[in-house]
């Protein structure tokens, strides 16, 4: 790696697997379970909230010694806050039939325990730069899950991904559907993502022994 | 220099320049965007009111596409021949009435002698005038809304049905096809006599293929829901009665 040196790397490929945010720090569990039944709205919710924590944990780090300690939580969701609005906006302005369908999920961004808990961990302790990776690793990490769940609930839920219908029409019976095959509707509720996550969660910790905790 | 970040009066400086100064990021943000913002919500009632007519760009058997934002006000133009309003028996025509509030109008008329302003709209479609009026009412969680396309005869020729938070795969099944298809061919009117048209559970016609017994077969799990469109066809239908009795 060229670009970063061997420890900044590591700020953004740890949150990927060894250290990620919801598989293996089990937050921001709640919003992967509400947007995850398609993978547009995964990508979108991925792609905001890493802008949101980039953008986050510098704006953060820059201010981490004006910050009074006293108020440094308030001053945490205050900026969380702006970030999300901005997003919120921009959406509307710009992917509205996007925006109506993640209606109150983008809003949901601000109370994602991984911002807050990188804020307060991270940015409040670190340089810019740093604090950027980490918040970008972070949710880069978040998003990886996002994506993997979403892409098989979309998948095997409604038989398609953003929207093609990779498994043939399930009404005209083409397809896969034509050999018997039938979507699993219990996919698209929200139960099932954390049985999905459950097993990616499982799949990583039989990989690396070192997760397992006792 | 040193500043020290624990006194109250520092506390309380940072605090007021920090919301300042996010305040006025916000406000300078908000209305930069809005007039997009504005737009693309009234993009998107032009579509719906021309969905619920039958005009979408539609290719699949199960899929609710709307006209493309760019010609939709063209297209809302060409398919919408009249806009009116009426307003205590009185009709008004008003080439901005798809854009009245239907949410603000319910709210003052519920509160004092205020009489709503109801929009419709007048359409071609096929060489038959088509009217279409707007509905709005309660789901399980939060508000559903739509736009009932009906002929003189208040026979449905098409619907559009949305909703703010209903189940994923229950009650926000509601702006599917096969269930919007459904109303298609139902009619409000029993002879003269006003009926609406009941989401029902039991009335042993899964395809619709009655279609004079005012009934559709309701959402499996989606009860509420089911309930909700029912009551809003009926309560908002019907305040149009007066119009489409000059019709006849």
């Amino acid at each position: 790696m060229g670009l970063l040196s061997k420890k900044d790397g590591k700020l953004i490929s740890d949150p990927l697997l060894d250290n990620n945010p919801i598989t293996i720090q089990v937050l921001g569990i709640c919003s992967a379970l509400a947007i995850t039944a398609q993978l547009k709205p995964s990508i979108v919710m991925a792609v905001s909230v890493i802008f949101v924590m980039g953008v986050g944990n510098v704006v953060i780090s820059l201010m981490r010694n004006i910050i009074p300690s006293k108020i440094r939580i308030i001053a945490q969701l205050i900026v969380v806050a702006t970030l999300v609005i901005i997003v919120d906006q921009v959406l509307k302005a710009f992917a509205y039939s996007l925006s109506k369908e993640l209606s109150v999920f983008i809003g949901l961004i601000i109370t994602n325990c991984i911002i807050m808990g990188r804020f307060e961990a991270f940015a409040l302790a670190n340089g810019p730069w740093r604090s950027f990776l980490d918040g970008i690793g972070n949710a880069l990490g978040y998003g990886l899950i996002l994506v993997v769940v979403g892409f098989f609930r979309e998948l095997l839920g409604s038989g398609t991904l953003f929207g093609f219908k990779v498994m043939g029409d399930p009404v005209e019976k083409t397809g896969l559907f034509a050999l018997g095959y039938e979507n699993n509707g219990f996919m698209v509720l929200p139960p099932m993502a954390l049985i999905v996550v459950g097993i990616i969660i499982w799949i990583q910790r039989s990989r690396n022994k070192a997760l397992i905790e006792d | 220099m040193a500043v020290d970040t624990e006194k109250n009066s520092y506390t309380i400086i940072f605090s007021i320049i920090m919301v300042l100064v996010v305040g006025s990021i916000l406000a300078g943000l908000a209305s930069g965007l809005k007039p997009m913002v504005k737009a693309n919500e009234r993009f998107e009632k032009q579509q719906n009111i021309l969905y619920a007519l039958g005009v979408n760009n539609n290719t699949g058997a199960n899929d609710v596409a709307f006209v493309s934002t760019d010609n939709v006000e063209e297209q809302f133009k060409k398919y919408i021949t009249k806009q009116y309003v009426l307003q205590g028996g009185e009709l008004i025509e008003d080439d901005q009435a798809y854009l009245i509030d239907i949410k603000k109008e319910e709210t003052k008329a519920k509160n004092g002698s205020y009489e709503r302003r109801l929009p419709l709209f007048v359409g071609q479609k096929d060489g038959k005038d088509v009217y279409v009026v707007p509905i709005r009412g309660k789901g399980l969680w939060d508000a559903i809304w739509g736009f009932v396309a009906l002929d003189k005869e208040m026979t449905v020729t098409g619907v559009y049905f949305d909703h703010k938070a209903e189940t994923p795969g229950l009650g926000a099944e509601i702006k599917q096809r096969y269930f919007m298809d459904d109303f298609t061919g139902e009619k409000f009117l029993s002879g003269e006599i006003y009926e609406g048209i009941t989401v029902a559970k039991g009335n042993n016609d899964p395809k619709n293929n009655r279609k004079d017994d005012h009934k559709i077969d309701a959402l499996a799990g989606a009860t509420i829901t089911g309930d909700g469109v029912s009551a809003m066809l009926k309560k908002d239908v019907k305040m149009y009665m007066s119009y489409f009795k000059t019709l006849n």
